[in-house]
């Protein structure tokens, strides 16, 4: 805070009136609600409703269909965190170091950021479509017939490969900034000290980009939880069947179409424990960033 | 160039190839007519139907209802992402301002009740959310829209760091001048903040543009509809139609595409600063 601020009793509140009534009605009020329905079962048919204490938390957790959905998001995050992230920071390096052409890559590199996630799922059923998609003619070269939408595999290759191409843009942005606040002396002196330019780049340019690194792996995860429910929800076709979803579609699902509000509510509460760990971890981080610079 | 240079300029093409390609095969898709894209699959070059294409997808009413058009839709897009914009830029500028410049009671729990909204994305509190606005009578209006999506703090946070850093010295020196809290906002902080307004700007605007699931949730009036949340819409047509307009459903995709890419790319460099700046 700061040191010197103004005295008045009511314009602080004035100033902040609009922000905190919004939270209030869409942002408290729902949590609150999804907290509680998640102790209740909800008659279908709107008659009431009665409290069942943990069940809806336990039937969730300990459905097998729960448990297929918590491995295919676990294992989708993790390819497209893994894969986005390794291949933007390759790019980045690269960007980095070439001087010819350096900030015509950058454009090119980075625009894809302003495509929306069911958009970027449109090109990709566009591409994937096993009529039309070039890319299901280039694997049948290699004997490999995909069928998105039927084949559980080759649809969560698919969301995986638009996901990534997605996401590849905000973390080049960020590993570009990152290198290009490493100061030349720095540089220099690595470069006098070792020669072969691998080995710098993992013992010194790599450890002074982990905390940009690991503040990316924090968005990524967030970004496969959340932000890929366009690309899902436009290449399942709104016909889920036995495709892969991940647990924020199936929120989704088992409320809007399932009208299970217990069951959705419980869930809901389960995923903002997880993004309340994820949080708690962003914010430590920030605190030690705001410390070292 | 020596062999790693070119092989570093080869990894960067190969990257730019791979992001690139598929909205270039989607747009080139986008110039031909149906029953080619239906015979041959997604096309390589362009074709001679880019004018008669875009026409009808911006002027003809598609849809169940028939009561929409593409340009609708952009119409609707365009009022999302400004009214998104504008509003969270000024909602987040004023508590920022109280919660920095400020000494009062409850302070610090007013800062802690809008930081918690950073825990609950909008996706994890769907059905409270849409019961709620439903209840208001705010379903298929332009304010139910808008609102809900501006109360995250992504906006407050970002604009508190930036006040954080004004030096307390221009504080001081308005007191001094006799500049009350009003005035040191509007003639100092304000234009203080404008690259930084500016850079927030670009970057909810294109985020409230790319909204889908709430408008798809809270838009069942086909005249509301914004270009994203369009794409369902062709989708459910593109599968019951005898021959599926591909094509006309490329065009929509490039339409939804275009406004958001030119902000980013014209505004690059704010965009790049507001981007890395906000999100410590």
């Amino acid at each position: 805070m700061k040191k010197v601020q103004f005295q008045s009793p009511w314009l602080p509140y004035m100033l902040l009136m609009p922000q905190l009534a919004i939270v209030t009605i869409f942002f408290l009020w729902p949590a609150a609600e999804a907290v509680q329905s998640s102790f209740y079962l909800e008659d279908p048919f709107g008659f009431g409703s009665t409290f069942v204490g943990l069940d809806n938390f336990s039937d969730t957790l300990t459905s097998t269909d729960y448990g297929r959905v918590a491995r295919f998001t676990g294992v989708f995050t993790f390819f497209v965190t893994f894969l986005s992230l390794g291949i933007a920071l390759l790019l980045a390096v690269k960007a980095d170091k070439v001087l010819r052409g350096a900030s015509s890559y950058k454009t090119l590199l980075m625009w894809v950021y302003a495509v929306a996630p069911p958009v970027a799922g449109l090109i990709g059923v566009l591409l994937f479509d096993q009529h039309v998609g070039p890319i299901v003619d280039f694997f049948a070269l290699f004997g490999w017939r995909m069928q998105i939408g039927v084949d559980y595999f080759d649809t969560s290759f698919a969301m995986i490969v638009t996901a990534v191409w997605k996401q590849i843009p905000v973390n080049f942005i960020f590993f570009l900034s990152g290198l290009q606040g490493i100061s030349k002396s720095v540089q220099e002196a690595a470069s006098i000290d070792c020669r072969s330019g691998m080995r710098r780049f993992w013992t010194v340019t790599f450890p002074l980009l982990a905390p940009t690194g690991f503040f990316l792996l924090i968005i990524n995860i967030t970004y496969a939880f959340f932000d890929t429910f366009g690309i899902i929800d436009v290449i399942v076709k709104n016909e889920p069947g036995n495709n892969p979803v991940t647990l924020v579609y199936k929120v989704y699902l088992d409320g809007f179409r399932g009208n299970d509000l217990g069951g959705s509510s419980a869930q809901s509460v389960l995923l903002m424990a997880m993004v309340f760990v994820l949080t708690v971890i962003q914010f430590r981080l920030i605190e030690r960033r705001v410390h070292y610079t | 160039m020596n062999k790693l240079q070119i092989s570093d300029h080869l990894i960067l093409l190969a990257g730019v190839f791979f992001m690139v390609t598929p909205v270039a095969l989607t747009f080139l898709t986008s110039t031909h007519d149906a029953i080619t894209v239906y015979k041959e699959g997604v096309q390589f070059l362009p074709g001679g139907k880019f004018l008669e294409n875009y026409e009808k997808v911006l002027f003809e009413a598609g849809g169940f209802t028939k009561e929409v058009d593409g340009f609708v839709m952009l119409k609707n897009s365009m009022i999302l992402g400004f009214g998104f914009a504008i509003g969270k830029i000024i909602i987040s500028m004023l508590a920022a301002y109280a919660i920095v410049y400020f000494r009062f009671p409850m302070a610090t729990l007013c800062f802690w009740v809008i930081f918690a909204t950073l825990l609950l994305p909008l996706e994890v509190r769907i059905l409270p959310s849409y019961e709620i606005v439903q209840s208001l009578g705010m379903v298929n209006t332009y304010s139910g829209l808008i609102v809900p999506l501006i109360a995250s703090a992504t906006g407050t946070f970002f604009f508190r760091q930036f006040f954080m850093s004004v030096p307390d010295e221009l504080l001081e020196a308005a007191r001094i001048d006799g500049a009350g809290p009003w005035k040191f906002f509007k003639d100092i902080l304000v234009p203080l903040s404008k690259t930084m307004i500016a850079a927030i700007f670009i970057i909810m605007f294109v985020f409230g543009w790319n909204q889908y699931l709430w408008p798809t949730l809270i838009t069942t009036d086909e005249s509301l509809f914004t270009l994203v949340r369009g794409i369902k819409q062709i989708l459910q047509v593109w599968v019951g139609a005898q021959i599926p307009d591909f094509n006309e459903a490329m065009a929509l995709a490039i339409l939804a595409i275009i406004p958001p890419v030119l902000v980013v790319v014209i505004f690059q460099s704010w965009f790049v600063k507001g981007l890395v700046e906000s999100d410590k």
